[in-house]
């Protein structure tokens, strides 16, 4: 009996916990739906709507005035949507997806800092909800009446928004543009202020989901992360764009994780399985098996293409004389910077990091740009070759020359399982599945701290004696990751660098000239998440020591950055992009606590202004200057 | 029918989308180095027969047979490996690959180099893709991006990558769909003197009457998913059952192979 009950609290709590989670994805879905921008900041205005309840609610006093607050703090934070979307998305619809998720990206670390500047580092409690601090008693165990309120508010807003959409003009519109929205621009339909509208809803439904968390957990800065993570999962289980999908995903992951918790410790045929600890995964092994099942999620149908698509890529050039001479200079002067910096030993150990930031965003930018797959989970093989490598020296006591040729490998070979999953999705979906099995790697290295050494990772990770000093080290890296990024320029422009672009352009006409398109992709994902997990090795034996933050969704993001910053249509871009990335990073974070925030501003200033990257930008000003001479 | 061993074998093909019967056990063949074209008025079935035989969809029933060889459940890149290219209704090129390359995408998918990831693409068979851009007329811009063609030279291009692996059977889906009518022409009498040349036969199907009299060998009409004639251009010209389903008979289609049915409403 009492085992009943404890399941049926936890089902009541899962319950509880999907509520806020459907607002979320509710509001993600429907902006996605409208706009086609997977909006990264959502998961920030759930924390904005968490930190503003708890302001509100401190002001307006514990009465009627609680309640109001939370319907304040989640109409201001829908109007700081609606400022958002007019300020920065509006400028960037016509830019290619992965520019504006970079956009939203940026916000994500602009909010963050606006919240620590405001409310400061302390997580920040909220008050009981009037009337309903108390608890009523369930199957003789006493169940807190607010979880009961938040159980109601779920299929109520679900409700209320699905009248809204079918009911209203405005609703016809939102769901004709969610089919066609270019159809419903040929109408004559005001598409700005339907983008909009839709964007500072969305918001609003974010901000009502973490101002009712209020009374339940602490506001404090890593909710804008760990939501999205959540939000992204249920939005493409449930399939985007369709609210009652969301709600049945948020239902069945929130279900899935209360039974989990509710198993605990058990002993399955002799081998003890933590299901708690599970809990940090179900939802992204959910995600997993749903896509594999049902690409397009549960609810969901095909995205149709899109018919305004980006200006094609020009085609691959061999570099000239003068690309070639930069080269050159280039890699002469790496060869001459520990000798001329001797006076400043930090100058090597910064250009360590950079090079390895160049490896890492080469290797992402090889099947992002000319494979055009959208990985957003590149950290997963970063830190499996990392992970490989430390824990073959320390466990398996190897020299640490096999370990740096082994530790790749256990990369690649993880790159071959996820990517056979990975290829069979395109587009959002893909880019999702990967962060999935990138968020399923973190989980496994945060808890399984007999190998891993769990969330302190791995100490003592060094390199062998003759590669031991930071300069031996320095000329070590350089060799590998030039040797790297060269091997990876030159299969660009092998067959097999063609077949990768040619499947990108047209799968249609790849498969009529015999093209295995799934397959030239799965392939080309093997070889990056090989090169990946070579940038992760050469990590942990410059650092010593290796921890789950390497391949958390942050370092994905840091590569994706990276390859946008540089330039995705430019060979050179990702090797620009890790290098201005690295440095800027290191300057800024050293100066200020703000760091994030004037990343995010940068970031911002980088896409808006120039939106083909920097090395593209270089390339078309050289580009231009040489058309220019030939027409003379 | 027309020679001794048909090159392609079409019997009993089916497919059904819900309960629509889009394509109702048509038999048909093609006999090597022969234009044949499928024509019908829209919604007959021409595209999902299409589609069947180059296998993007696969049939309910019926057979296709390549020199005797089952086609039915292969891929499209396996069934290209026997021997049958292919061009689309809107062209289908690789926009990021200059003209040439997308010819040598196909003969280095021909000669099964896909994975080699060592030798420089650009000088693979270089000179035999030029040859075939010249005899479609683009070799002059050779080295231009795809992207940047007008579509009457896009379509070209197709061709010249339809041919690269000297297939024995060409399908062409509407090939001058989109085409102003002095392309057409050009473009037509341009696969026609490539197929001719090569003993290629070709399966087409065409919307523009002038340039299906012009250049079949044969036709084949199709209506509401059946075969209702076949033979020589100068005979389908003549047929009355042809005239009614493209020209009407002041009755439908429908009210005609089931007479009496009373004022049936007109099909969607």
């Amino acid at each position: 009996m009492d085992a009943l009950a404890s399941f049926v609290a936890q089902l009541l709590n899962g319950l509880a916990g999907a509520s806020s989670l459907f607002l979320v994805a509710a509001g993600l879905s429907l902006i996605f739906g409208v706009t086609r921008i997977v909006n990264f900041a959502h998961g920030s205005f759930y924390m904005l709507g968490i930190y503003v309840a708890y302001s509100a609610v401190a002001w307006l006093g514990r009465g009627v005035g609680y309640w109001l607050g939370l319907a304040l703090a989640a109409i201001a934070v829908g109007i700081v949507g609606a400022v958002v979307e007019m300020v920065v998305l509006r400028r960037i619809y016509r830019a290619p997806e992965l520019f504006q998720l970079l956009a939203t990206f940026a916000l994500v670390l602009i909010i963050k800092d606006a919240a620590l500047w405001i409310w400061g580092a302390e997580e920040l409690l909220g008050p009981r909800a009037p009337g309903l601090g108390g608890s009523l008693p369930i199957l003789g165990r006493a169940f807190p009446s607010y979880d009961l309120f938040l159980i109601v508010i779920g299929p109520t807003v679900l409700g209320l928004v699905w009248l809204l959409l079918t009911r209203t003009r405005f609703g016809t519109l939102v769901r004709a543009a969610t089919q066609d929205r270019e159809m419903v621009g040929a109408l004559g339909v005001n598409q700005a202020w339907l983008f909009t509208a839709v964007f500072a809803l969305g918001a609003l439904l974010a901000a009502l989901g973490g101002a009712l968390q209020l009374p339940r957990e602490p506001a404090n800065l890593e909710l804008d992360l760990t939501t999205i993570g959540a939000a992204f999962v249920v939005v493409v289980v449930g399939g985007m764009g369709s609210l009652p999908g969301a709600y049945i995903a948020a239902l069945l992951i929130a279900e899935l994780k209360a039974i989990c918790i509710w198993l605990g410790v058990v002993d399955v045929f002799g081998v003890t399985i933590s299901f708690s600890k599970l809990t940090l995964v179900v939802e992204f092994l959910v995600m997993a098996v749903v896509l594999v099942v049902r690409p397009w999620g549960l609810l969901g149908r095909p995205q149709a293409p899109p018919r305004v698509s980006g200006a094609a890529e020009a085609p691959l050039r061999l570099g000239d004389n003068l690309t070639t001479a930069v080269a050159a200079v280039l890699v002469l002067s790496l060869v001459a910077l520990p000798p001329m910096t001797a006076s400043q030993p930090y100058v090597a150990v910064l250009a360590i990091d950079i090079l390895v930031a160049v490896l890492f965003a080469t290797s992402l930018h090889f099947i992002m740009g000319p494979g055009g797959m959208h990985s957003f989970g590149h950290a997963a093989y970063f830190g499996l070759g990392a992970y490989g490598a430390a824990i073959l020296v320390r466990a398996a006591g190897l020299p640490m020359e096999a370990a740096l040729v082994l530790g790749p490998l256990v990369a690649g070979i993880g790159a071959v399982v996820f990517g056979w999953f990975s290829v069979r999705l395109t587009g959002v979906y893909l880019a999702m599945l990967t962060l999935a099995f990138a968020q399923i790697a973190w989980a496994v290295a945060y808890q399984w701290d007999s190998v891993t050494g769990g969330s302190n990772g791995l100490t003592g990770v060094w390199p062998a004696a003759w590669l031991a000093g930071t300069r031996a080290y320095y000329y070590l890296t350089l060799t590998l990751v030039l040797a790297g990024a060269w091997l990876l320029r030159r299969m660009l422009f092998s067959p097999f660098g063609y077949a990768m672009r040619a499947a990108r352009d047209s799968a249609l006409r790849a498969d009529a000239i015999g093209i295995d398109v799934k397959r030239v992709q799965w392939v080309g994902f093997a070889i990056a998440g090989l090169f990946a997990g070579l940038a992760g090795s050469l990590f942990a034996f410059s650092k010593g020591s290796i921890s789950p933050e390497s391949l958390y969704v942050g370092k994905s993001i840091d590569a994706l950055v990276m390859v946008l910053l540089g330039g995705v249509q430019t060979l050179a871009g990702p090797a620009v992009g890790a290098s201005v990335f690295t440095w800027l990073h290191d300057t800024v974070a050293r100066n200020t606590e703000y760091w994030r925030a004037m990343l995010g501003a940068i970031i911002l200033i980088l896409v808006l202004l120039f939106p083909q990257g920097i090395a593209g930008f270089v390339q078309q000003v050289v580009d231009a200057r040489r058309d220019a001479k030939g027409d003379r | 029918m027309s020679a001794p061993s048909p090159l392609l074998e079409v019997s009993g093909l089916s497919k059904s989308f819900g309960g629509v019967k889009a394509v109702d056990g048509i038999d048909f063949t093609l006999a090597p180095g022969e234009l044949l074209a499928l024509i019908g008025p829209n919604g007959a079935g021409k595209s999902t027969t299409f589609n069947m035989v180059n296998g993007q969809l696969r049939p309910d029933t019926g057979s296709i047979r390549l020199e005797g060889r089952q086609m039915i459940g292969l891929t499209p890149r396996a069934i290209w490996r026997h021997g049958v290219g292919r061009t689309f209704q809107i062209a289908a090129t690789f926009a990021s690959l200059t003209v040439v390359e997308n010819v040598q995408m196909a003969l280095i998918s021909a000669d099964a180099k896909l994975y080699a990831m060592w030798r420089r693409a650009r000088d693979y068979r270089r000179d035999d893709a030029l040859e075939l851009l010249e005899q479609v007329g683009m070799a002059a811009q050779a080295d231009r991006p795809c992207s940047v063609l007008a579509y009457g030279d896009v379509k070209r291009v197709e061709l010249a990558i339809a041919m690269a692996n000297r297939p024995k059977l060409l399908l062409m889906d509407e090939p001058t769909a989109g085409m102003a009518p002095k392309e057409r022409n050009d473009l037509m009498a341009l696969t026609k003197s490539l197929v001719v040349e090569r003993g290629t036969a070709v399966l087409f199907t065409e919307h523009s009457m002038d340039v299906v009299f012009a250049y079949a060998d044969r036709i084949i009409v199709l209506a509401r998913g059946r075969l209702i004639a076949g033979g020589a251009p100068a005979a389908i010209r003549d047929d009355r059952r042809v005239q009614e389903v493209y020209f009407g008979t002041g009755r439908t289609f429908e009210r005609h192979t089931a007479t009496v049915v009373p004022a049936a409403p007109a099909a969607p």
